[in-house]
């Protein structure tokens, strides 16, 4: 076997660091787009139950229209607040996936087989716990 | 209390805890979810949804500021990936079946472990060894940094079948308590992998995010992520860790460090103790 000389890494590094680069702004950007989101359904929220107390001390799950993508989209255009939020909680979950897909695209893009293969490994799992319904 | 106050209150808490988390590197979590609970009697359930979703947003909101360092290994996290998201999902499914109290306990004793281990890391500086594991190079894992003089430092990965399930151990207690576990993940790579510090700490940064999601789309089919807590803890622990980046190229953390160590250490006895009386 032959040992790879340590210039043949820099290539392939320099192509890692755009990868890097592209997803680190990837995910800013997602992140950045959900806290808007977030804060806009947040305000919403607190202007419409400004007075009312609400207890968080006992358990009683939120609401199940609100865990469904169908009647979360039916809420959003009644522009209900909650579900405002909650589309803004559902893009931040979604921006580390996009990450691992970019990867991926990244990976393929470098013809590393290996870690195109291991991202899309990642990505099942993250794509069975999201779908999953418990 | 009103929700105005209540909110106002949770927001300033995560704040303070996202503050503290990126001045001591251990994550806003491991005093968001002792303070929801002990101090704003919320319900453990709802205290680790909110944790998780604000978990995802740290990770990602200072990933771009991470990346321009060059530290972090995209393989490396990567391929640990694999590792801590099927140990999230795990811990997820876990977390149902735990009763909660027990869950407070393991809580109180992952606190006390990070406390350990954050006082540990200031005081023994990492020393290199040369690495001859044939398969850092095999799993594309050997990678370099800037080393600050304008070249590059090269480095291998070692025991990483030691690493992986160590990851995977990360990834349980992500899925079941809601924390970024980044304590943990450096742990494994920075010790058990020998990774280079810096190369361990950023790219912990990147997974928690990762990790973080696998659990989190379970957490909200069960209804564990209410909107109206999820909002201002988001927010303020968001807020908190990026202010806490910034102040942290000037501050002197060490003095910090030792405050926040015994603060973690008495939020893990509380946790303990009412989980055990069952106040929670």
């Amino acid at each position: 076997m032959t040992q790879t000389p340590k210039t043949a890494h820099t290539p392939s590094r320099a192509l890692d660091r755009r990868i890097e680069n592209t997803m680190g702004r990837l995910l800013q950007v997602g992140v950045l787009l959900a806290s808007a989101v977030v804060l806009i359904g947040g305000l919403l929220f607190l202007n419409a139950h400004a007075g009312a107390a609400k207890d968080y001390r006992t358990f009683t799950g939120e609401s199940a229209s609100l865990r469904h993508p169908s009647e979360l989209f039916r809420l959003l255009l009644t522009g209900d607040a909650t579900a405002i939020v909650q589309l803004g909680v559902f893009l931040l979950i979604a921006t580390p996936i996009a990450r691992v897909v970019f990867a991926a695209i990244g990976f393929a893009v470098e013809r590393d087989r290996l870690y195109v293969a291991i991202s899309l490994a990642v990505l099942a799992v993250l794509i069975f716990g999201v779908l999953h319904v418990a | 209390m009103s929700l105005l106050l209540f909110t106002f209150l949770v927001f300033s808490g995560s704040l303070a805890a996202g503050l503290l988390g990126a001045l001591t590197g251990l994550g806003g979590g491991v005093v968001l979810v002792p303070l929801l609970t002990i101090i704003f009697h919320v319900d453990l359930r709802y205290a680790i949804g909110a944790s998780l979703i604000s978990a995802i947003a740290t990770s990602s909101g200072s990933a771009a500021a991470y990346v321009r360092e060059g530290f972090s290994s995209v393989r490396i996290g990567m391929f640990l990936e694999v590792a801590t998201t099927v140990g999230a999902v795990f811990g997820a499914f876990l977390a149902a079946h735990v009763p909660l109290r027990a869950l407070a306990v393991i809580f109180g004793l992952v606190l006390i472990y990070s406390a350990w281990l954050s006082w540990q890391q200031s005081r023994q500086p990492h020393e290199e060894v040369p690495i001859f594991n044939p398969w850092s190079d095999r799993l594309r894992l050997s990678g370099s940094y800037p080393d600050g003089a304008g070249g590059e430092h090269y480095y291998k990965v070692d025991r990483i079948s030691a690493g992986f399930a160590t990851m995977f151990g990360a990834g349980t207690l992500s899925g079941l308590l809601g924390i970024g576990s980044g304590a943990v993940k450096v742990l494994a790579m920075d010790r058990i992998m020998r990774i280079p510090f810096k190369v361990s700490t950023t790219t912990s940064n990147f997974m928690i995010g990762v990790t973080a999601a696998a659990s989190a789309g379970i957490y909200l089919h069960r209804g564990y992520i209410d909107p109206g807590l999820a909002f201002p803890v988001m927010l303020g622990v968001l807020a908190g860790s990026l202010l806490g980046a910034r102040i942290l190229i000037n501050a002197r953390v060490s003095l910090l460090r030792t405050i926040f160590t015994i603060v973690i250490l008495a939020l893990g006895v509380e946790m303990i103790v009412n989980g055990w009386l069952n106040r929670l």
